[in-house]
């Protein structure tokens, strides 16, 4: 059954089938499984299902409580979610659950509580990090049959979302009334709110709008003991520790969120889209600056470089100027006096950093126009290559010229060519790597790349990822960002809201830690950290 | 000779948090001499001091040794302009960071107020309507955990998701966590122009303004007992716009273009009982109605749904006010947090109300701080 829904597992259902990051032939892929892989046993397919005993309790017991169709255990059926929107890694998980209620979830992860049993949440599985990567041991939650809308309150500047509910669809439901959600990750006809929370999902706009965190103002979670409570609420400044606020984005780990309160933003009164080409990439990152330096916030700043520009026009045929190095993207939203003003700056700053080509949408058509070779960017990169990694970092716009250059070199030295598609008004690199996988060692090579451009983020006062999250594909990245004691104060915060570890265990931390049975307390040691399998913290 | 013994000296008469005498104050010049003496005081019950415009707020601690005091953990450390950002000590005054050169930290605070302190009391003033609040601005933080070890979370770039949001469970935790030492705030152009549109006007006109899409980077009312309420507007942008949209709402609400804002701007509303109320938009006239209804002054972001009440204690049964004023509140959907309140009256309210998901906060506050030694009793529920 969950092979007919369209927010579920049927996106990233077979082998074969092609990432939602992806969506066409070129499959991201890399044969480098990072340490804390899953072992192979789990993946080799036609292995028949060993399960534990403890495992067939719980099936046993959540069928009571869920129905015999929502819960699942044949292999196969297990099979259609053994990976994310990251194919790369994949593991098939002990038990699909498929909740039709807030209280089912609860039931669900009571019951993981209670046998020790891990469980991962998953939304719509569009994640580019491995954070919904299933547990060998354990339970996929998944949280795409709760796909209601339950209230939009225009007057309020809220909405009030169960977690399946698809981003776009917020935003179709506040239209009538002149509002959106402003949050507007690339996937955002297939993603849910849920996954959006737990990744804290960015998107184009981001530059002017902010985040996930900064549009969620209410939740209601299932604890990582099962338990329902409500943080935040639809009025800001909720008294207490903004635990909503260390939630969204916790991938996860600190438990399932069952209901979002969103804050719907009025629909600006008007929206001016420009494409600049550049003969190079350095005057594109010359007029990005320029354009923040002279004081203007556009809603977004996108650049694609000239082997971005060639895949997008192989695929979508979106007619970009020829000859482009590079081009621009920006666009401007607002009162339309404020917007006619910025708009005449930024042409002018374009000019002036040497656009060679100025277009500007007309109407909306000529807007969706000038966006679908951005969106489609990564899929296209699928044509000029059979594969590649996409890779998310961070780095300040000031530091745009210099990385790119040394992206370029690094890759040249290696001999991978590197696509370029990103959001450089706040820095935001998805530098794609492209590589053929039927080359032995190639993929463990572009991985290395794609790995060494992280560092390239880290040097210049970057981070290892802007909005696709950590997951299980960079925890291994994290201590080039965190010392070991910011990595324990995290686990402080993980250790309150799940002691026992069940929460998508194995994501976001490098490294496996037990938290210490008495707060803060380091007493005896415990039998794992005896048994070198772990840390206490 | 320990930190401890290096940077402590006897308190003074002003040393006191909320009515509680300190027995020594120290203040620490930076993040290593800071992390030196929270990890001497181990034994000690700490209340950490910025600017002390806020240290009224609140209930009293249960007990106090020491009061670290940040204002020497002062500067800006950079600015990067073309990046938008700002990494600055804790003790430094957003005064400055309201004036960096062409940019500002968009987060109103009074004089003398700190980053450190601003943000470990989530306050905020009229911009937070278009700029949001100390959680939306602070990218990165350093803070000393209670047992003296140096962490940091966040970064020095606007976007990024890597790890847990810590500086959000900082933000408004009352120095109960651990000892802010360096903040990194997201930045805003200065705008080249802004304007204020004042107007008699009741709170429910604040629909329209709303309605109108005019890109308010304000929307605030003020309300006192027996007179009109008024409305302000605060319009920013390019000289032309900011011109056109100005007009245009001094039409919409039958008002005045103003170069300066009305005297009531961003200050707290008069009286020694302050009362933080919250609620959500379309019920920020009755939450006003109700709280002036009592004899209370009312002030505040009507665009965001956050007030401020103020009331004489002595005018009337305090108490009974507050409870009143809660339960309007929590009809509007939020909340209402005493601020303020003089010693006699403090210990008989419960000055931060029912919080949701508190047995969570407890479990987070037993992680940081196991031994309860900062800020103790200060924050929700006694944390």
């Amino acid at each position: 059954m969950a092979a007919d829904e369209p927010t579920s597992g049927a996106l990233t259902s077979g082998s074969g089938t092609p990432a939602p990051g992806a969506l066409t032939s070129g499959t991201p892929t890399a044969g480098t499984p990072a340490s804390g892989t899953p072992s192979s046993g789990a993946l080799t397919p036609g292995t028949p299902a060993v399960r534990s005993p403890a495992i067939d309790a719980l099936a046993a017991r959540l069928r009571d409580v869920l129905g015999q169709g929502q819960v699942l255990t044949d292999r196969q059926q297990l099979r259609t979610y053994e990976c994310d929107g990251l194919a790369q890694y994949r593991v098939v998980p002990a038990l699909v659950v498929l909740p039709r209620t807030a209280g089912q979830v609860a039931a669900v992860v009571r019951a993981c509580a209670d046998g020790g049993v891990p469980f991962v949440a998953r939304g719509s599985g569009t994640g580019l990090s491995g954070g919904a990567l299933p547990h060998a041991d354990g339970v996929l939650i998944v949280t795409s049959q709760l796909r209601d809308i339950l209230a939009v309150r225009p007057a309020d500047e809220r909405a009030v979302v169960q977690p399946g509910v698809i981003n776009l669809q917020v935003s179709r439901a506040a239209e009538p009334y002149g509002y959106y959600y402003a949050p507007d990750p690339s996937s955002q006809q297939i993603c849910s709110i849920g996954g959006n929370v737990a990744e804290n999902a960015g998107g184009a706009h981001c530059l002017k709008y902010g985040f996930t965190t900064n549009h969620v103002t209410g939740l209601e979670i299932v604890t990582p003991d099962g338990e329902l409570v409500r943080l935040g609420g639809d009025a800001p400044d909720t008294p207490g520790y903004d635990l909503l606020g260390a939630f969204v984005g916790s991938e996860g780990t600190l438990g399932i969120a069952t209901e979002v309160t969103v804050r719907l933003t009025r629909l600006p009164a008007t929206v001016r889209t420009l494409l600049a080409a550049f003969r190079t990439v350095d005057q594109a990152s010359a007029a990005t600056s320029a354009i923040i330096a002279a004081g203007v916030v556009p809603a977004a700043v996108e650049m694609m470089d000239a082997l971005a520009v060639e895949a997008a026009e192989a695929a979508v045929h979106c007619d970009y100027p020829a000859g482009a190095g590079a081009v621009l993207i920006v666009e401007l939203d607002g009162p339309a006096a404020e917007v006619q003003a910025q708009f005449e700056q930024v042409t002018r700053l374009c000019d002036e950093a040497g656009a060679f080509e100025t277009r500007v949408a007309a109407d909306d058509t000529e807007r969706q126009l000038i966006w679908r070779g951005r969106k489609s960017a990564f899929a296209a990169v699928g044509r000029i290559s059979p594969n590649y990694l996409v890779q998310d970092g961070v780095i300040p716009r000031t530091a745009l010229p210099e990385v790119l250059r040394r992206i370029g070199e690094v890759a040249g030295v290696h001999g991978f060519r590197v696509a370029n598609v990103f959001h450089a008004g706040d820095g935001n690199l998805h530098p794609l790597v492209l590589f053929d996988d039927s080359r032995p060692g190639e993929a463990e090579r572009a991985e290395s790349v794609s790995g060494a451009i992280l560092e390239l983020c880290i040097e210049h006062g970057g981070s290892i990822t802007g909005e696709h999250g950590v997951g299980m594909d960079k925890s291994r990245y994290m201590p080039l960002m965190f010392s070991a004691d910011d990595l324990e104060t995290m686990h402080l915060v993980r250790c309150a809201f799940d002691p026992d570890g069940l929460a998508n265990p194995g994501k976001v931390f490098p490294t496996p830690r037990l938290c210490g049975e008495r707060p803060g307390v380091h007493s005896g040691a415990h039998p794992l950290q005896e048994a070198g399998l772990g840390e206490v913290f | 000779m320990s930190a401890l013994d290096d940077l402590a000296v006897p308190a003074g008469d002003d040393d006191h948090v909320a009515g509680v005498p300190a027995h020594l104050v120290a203040a620490p010049a930076d993040t290593a001499q800071a992390a030196a003496l929270v990890a001497a005081a181990r034994d000690l019950h700490v209340v950490i001091r910025g600017g002390g415009t806020k240290l009224h707020w609140g209930p009293p601690p249960r007990a106090l040794d020491l009061i670290i005091d940040t204002r020497r953990l002062t500067g800006v450390v950079e600015h990067a302009a073309g990046d938008l950002i700002t990494v600055v000590r804790a003790g430094t005054p957003m005064s400055r960071l309201h004036r960096l050169p062409g940019q500002q930290l968009a987060l109103d605070a009074p004089d003398g107020a700190t980053a450190g302190g601003t943000v470990a009391a989530n306050a905020s003033g009229p911009r937070r309507l278009r700029y949001g609040t100390a959680r939306d601005l602070l990218i990165g933080i350093t803070v000393i955990r209670p047992d003296g070890v140096v962490t940091r979370s966040g970064g020095k770039v606007v976007k990024n998701v890597a790890g847990y949001d810590l500086g959000k469970l900082y933000t408004g935790a009352f120095g109960t966590l651990g000892l802010i030492t360096e903040c990194v705030f997201r930045l805003h152009p200065e705008p080249a122009a802004h304007s204020f549109v004042r107007a008699k006007a009741p709170p429910g006109q604040a629909a329209r303004v709303l309605a109108a899409q005019p890109a308010a980077s304000a929307l605030e009312v003020h309300a006192v007992p027996g007179a009109d309420p008024e409305l302000a507007v605060l319009l920013e942008g390019t000289p032309a716009g900011v011109r056109d949209r100005s007009a245009e709402m001094a039409r919409l609400l039958d008002g005045e273009v103003s170069a300066d804002p009305p005297p009531w701007w961003g200050a707290m509303p008069p009286g020694d009982v302050t009362v933080k109320l919250t609620g959500v938009l379309s019920q920020v006239p009755a939450l006003v109605a109700t709280a002036v209804g009592a004899g209370a002054t009312v002030s505040g972001s009507a665009g965001a749904g956050v007030l401020h009440a103020g009331f004489p204690a002595d005018g009337g049964d305090p108490h009974a006010r507050v409870a009143l004023l809660r339960a309007a509140a929590v009809r509007a959907g939020g909340h209402a947090v005493v601020l303020t309140a003089p010693d006699g009256v403090r210990p008989a309210l419960d000055m931060w109300g029912p919080v949701p998901g508190l047995a969570l906060m407890r479990r987070v506050k037993d992680r940081f701080d196991p031994g309860h030694r900062f800020a103790p009793g200060r924050f929700v529920g006694g944390i």
